[in-house]
């Protein structure tokens, strides 16, 4: 077996892994950062989105092999100790979440969002949200959230 | 509404938008869902399912998958039948007309020798890992003889359709009615005008964004056993894996329901898979784990609707609703599901008054077996399928009296409480009027001319729909529903455990999986007592925590689990007078509690909350011989009647007729949920509940080949689940008629967005083509066939 070696969260951090390991179940099972979810098979929720060098990816389409040498940012990496990132305390303030499952891949997808895009209109976060699903908010206050941080920031 | 005792209104009791306390851990990844737990030497199972929808089973053999590599051991249903286990039970007799029970065959945990429908459970393999598992699952060699399947209900009605269970002839499970069925056709005799419609409510597919998952642990030196598993109601859980299908003593088994992504109804039930994890788990003494992939769910969590319903509306000359009548046929599935019976049946057919006065009412609901999944409850339950119907035949009435569709409702609603309507249900209080008058202002309606005038300039076609829902939750009164044939009481349970630093604890038989209990809960201990939101934690989905609990479904936690914490509340507070009145040396009758303090009325003597927890637990300073030491109080509310929320739905939309596509351009819901604890979180609710009812209409369908029974909506890209852009910007309001049958006032918020919202489509988009029926979903080739055809 392979061993990985990626930063995550800013720490280096290396496990081995097979070959075929998906990179999003080498950080929930052999890093234990289980804040990263698995909501579908085919690549289409977007529960399980991180940043592979500041880019937001979809960790079940990658292998953990192709991440190797990587640095990853994962929800856990995002808030400093109890000081949330804007997007965080947006999603709190603005009621962007319920029962939390999609959270993490919506608030990492927000953050590359308005890294590339500081200012969406309404339209615009909704189109950019086309690879997240939630089925809790209808996305109303999901939307909400991520106007108000881009506005906050 | 109690009053504001606690004096923390403002800025956390009821009534204010609090943030949520859970939302931390959700927001930095720290939720603790059951795939995120792993115990030492956990092994993975892995279920082989059935490729087809009805088969018999020949013979398995599975010896080349206990060899291969890293398998611990497989199971097929003879192994479970070897182990003396239960069937998984359906928890609601529902008796046919002829006063006949309901005919059911057996569900086995593992198929036995046949298999019903595509994703039945054949055999599980447990390994040391979950690749290991599907690799050894590939090697059992399942000697299938395939036979026909049916999966529509009318093909299953069908003469000679191929039979589900020999327990079931014709494949019939009930013939079902409610109602007066002289009464009502005498009402169809007398009347001026009939309106019908034969309309399908379409199959759903929940898909709670946490796939279902379980992890059994059992610990050989005790004999305990423990279920981690994604379950709206883990006591539940407990009490039919234990009574029912006797995988463990109830005493012995623990179930713990941590973070739960999300249900909508579909993780209420109790499934093959938690089932055989708990059970294989004893058995090889060491964990078993099963995750869903989404493919799993998309096959085997239970789906939702499923009717195909006659409609028929008897009107005086006045347009005055005189009787309706309905005929359903609901489709089960291949197996009864833990409530299934209950859904279609009184679950439904009691909502068919809707908001009206109608005198005569008579449905009749078969209940028909397929080679499908098993239908059960999904968000509303019975209730959008009741809405469903009432709200189009209703607007369809309007259109053919050509009235107006707000007058002709205003014509007919209901403006006396208490009513009894001729289904069971007596409403207790609503103003219909008013949540009508309040989403049309929201919506302008007396601009809508204006604006369909502007958008046929455009070459594009609007349309408005309305509809004007009712849903009975708080459920239910345990004796009514028992004497309907619910197999055990729908109460809830709460304990308020009062520490002696004045912090409190509140356990609950309730579950959250999304709804905020943790702060809703929490707002009303503080309310109540007086102490800061901080100073309360909740503590639910634990069977070795709380005593007992039926869990969160049908709207219940607010009207039935918060009214369980009040009457603890109200015990802490009836204890902490008389230790008051010791303490201060006054008259019980004398002691006041208001903001968190008790005090001797017109005085200043005061003991604060926190100082009397103290002298409860040391007990220094009353006499433990009168007053036992201690401040815990536990309750169980059981209701007195449904509660009766309701509202006014209103959906605009604008077709391009060039592609079919339909654009919402406002969607209004206003809702009367009665008294309200966090405003944030009920609006919240109400967005979820309306994408989900927007999804049934214009996007979600579950399909299965006709032939075949093979799925073809089984993933995300078959089956179309709302995206952010699929939805608008959603319109909420509210009014408050309080619930006059239990102590808060609660009526419950949690389905009425899935339950109103896909007749205002279906009105609205019909409304837009000038034409009287389309099936949902409304896709856009289905509307542009429409206006081509
Ligand atoms: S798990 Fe669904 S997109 Fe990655
Ligand atoms: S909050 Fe539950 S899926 Fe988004």
């Amino acid at each position: 077996m392979p061993t990985v070696t990626m930063t995550v969260n800013g720490k280096q951090r290396s496990a081995e892994a097979e070959t075929r390991t998906l990179l999003v179940s080498f950080l929930r099972e052999q890093l234990g950062l289980t804040g990263t979810h698995v909501g579908c098979d085919t690549s289409q929720c977007g529960a399980c989105v991180v940043h592979v060098d500041g880019v937001a990816v979809k960790s079940c389409t990658l292998l953990a092999v192709q991440a190797d040498g990587a640095e990853v940012t994962t929800i856990e990496g995002l808030a400093k100790g109890r000081e949330l990132h804007p997007i965080q305390a947006a999603f709190k303030e603005h009621h962007g979440l319920q029962c939390g499952f999609c959270t993490p891949g919506m608030i990492m997808t927000a953050v590359d969002m308005l890294r590339r895009i500081p200012e969406p209109d309404e339209p615009t976060i909704r189109a950019e949200l086309e690879g997240n699903f939630c089925r809790c908010t209808g996305y109303h206050n999901i939307v909400k959230a991520i106007k108000a941080a881009s506005e906050a920031m | 509404m109690p009053a504001d005792k606690g004096g923390n209104g403002a800025q956390s009791g009821i009534g204010a938008a609090v943030r949520r306390k859970e939302d931390f851990r959700f927001i930095t990844g720290a939720g603790r869902y059951t795939d995120d737990i792993t115990l030492p030497g956990q092994s993975y199972a892995y279920f082989l399912r059935s490729p087809y929808a009805h088969a018999q089973i020949a013979a398995i053999d599975i010896a080349a998958a206990e060899a291969s590599p890293g398998v611990v051991a497989v199971f097929t249903g003879k192994d479970v039948a070897a182990d003396g286990l239960g069937g998984l039970i359906c928890g609601w007799m529902i008796h046919s007309k002829d006063g006949s029970e309901m005919r059911t065959g057996a569900h086995p945990v593992l198929a036995l020798d046949r298999v019903r429908y595509v994703g039945d459970h054949v055999a599980v393999v447990i390994a040391e890992s979950l690749a290991e598992a599907k690799a050894g699952a590939e090697l059992i060699d399942v000697d299938y003889e395939e036979y026909d399947a049916v999966v529509g209900v009318e093909a299953a009605l069908a003469e000679n359709a191929p039979q589900l269970h020999d327990e079931v002839p014709g494949n019939l499970c009930f013939a079902w009615e409610l109602g007066d069925k002289a009464a009502t056709e005498a009402a169809f005799d007398r009347a001026a005008r009939r309106v019908t419609l034969t309309f399908a409510n379409n199959r759903l597919i929940p898909n709670a964004m946490e796939p279902r998952a379980a992890i059994g642990d059992y610990d050989r030196g005790t004999g305990d056993y423990t279920l981690y598993t994604t379950s709206q109601n883990p006591h539940v859980a407990r009490l039919v894996l234990s009574a029912f299908v006797g995988v463990a003593p109830e005493h012995k088994l623990r179930v713990i329901a941590p973070d739960v992504g999300g249900g909508f109804g579909s993780k209420i039930f109790i499934y093959a898979e938690e089932t055989v994890c708990v059970w294989a788990a004893a058995k090889l003494r060491r964990p078993v784990k099963w995750t869903a992939e989404r493919n799993e769910s998309f096959l085997s969590d239970a789906h939702g609707r499923d009717h195909v319903s006659h409609a028929e509306l008897a009107l005086d000359a006045d347009g005055r609703m005189l009787g309706l009548r309905v005929h359903t046929r609901a489709n089960l599935g291949a197996y009864l599901s833990t409530f299934a019976s209950s859904v279609p049946t009184y679950l439904y057919g009691t909502l068919l008054s809707g908001q009206y006065d109608i005198p005569a009412i008579y449905v009749e609901v078969d209940g028909v077996f397929t080679h499908t999944a098993p239908v059960d409850a999904y968000r509303g339950a019975g209730r959008p399928e009741a809405t469903y119907l009432v709200e189009r035949i209703v607007e369809t009435a309007a259109r053919e009296l050509d009235m107006d569709p707000v007058e002709f409702r205003r014509r007919n609603f209901i403006r006396e409480f208490p009513h009894q309507t001729p289904v069971i249900m007596n409403y207790d209080i609503g103003d219909y009027d008013a949540s009508l008058n309040e989403a049309c202002r929201l919506v302008d309606y007396a601009g809508f001319a204006d604006r369909r005038a502007a958008s046929e300039a455009r070459g594009r076609k609007r349309g408005i729909g309305f509809s004007a829902y009712i849903e009975a939750c708080g459920i239910a009164p345990s004796q009514a529903v028992g004497s309907l044939g619910a197999g055990v009481g729908l109460w809830e349970s709460a304990e308020v455990r009062v520490n002696p630093t004045g912090s409190v604890e509140v356990l609950t038989g309730s579950h959250s999986h999304g709804q905020g209990h943790e702060t809703t809960f929490a707002q009303l201990v503080s309310d109540q007592l007086g102490i800061p939101i901080e100073n309360v934690e909740v503590v639910h989905g634990d069977t070795d925590k709380v005593q007992f609990g039926m869990g969160t479904y049908g709207s219940r936690s607010g009207a039935v689990g918060m009214s369980a914490i009040q009457l603890a509340l109200d015990k802490v507070i009836a204890k902490g007078r008389r230790i008051a009145a010791h303490l201060l040396e006054a008259g019980e009758e004398d002691i006041t509690f208001d903001g968190g303090s008790f005090q001797v009325a017109g005085t200043d003597r005061a003991v604060p909350f926190a100082d009397l927890a103290l002298q409860a637990y040391t007990g220094h300073g009353f006499p433990t011989n009168e007053i036992e030491p201690g401040l815990k109080e536990s309750a169980f509310y059981d209701p007195v009647n449904f509660t009766f929320p309701a509202g006014c739905h209103i959906a605009e939309v604008e077709i391009d007729p060039e592609t079919g596509v339909t654009h919402i351009e406002n969607f209004v819901a206003v809702d009367d949920f009665g008294t309200i604890i966090n405003p944030m979180i009920v609006a919240g609710q109400v967005h979820g509940g309306v994408a989900q009812g927007i999804g049934q209409a214009m996007l979600e369908n579950c399909a299965y080949d006709p032939e075949s029974g093979q799925l073809l909506s089984g993933s995300f890209m078959d089956y179309c689940m709302p995206r952010a852009d699929d939805l608008p910007e959603f319109v909420v309001g509210m009014t408050e008629t309080p619930c006059t049958t239990n102590p808060l006032g609660i009526k419950g918020c949690g389905e009425a967005g899935a339950i109103g919202a896909p007749a205002a489509i279906v009105n609205a988009v019909t409304d837009a083509l000038g034409i009287r029926d389309i099936a949902m979903p409304v896709t856009p080739e289905r509307v542009w066939r429409a206006i081509n055809s």
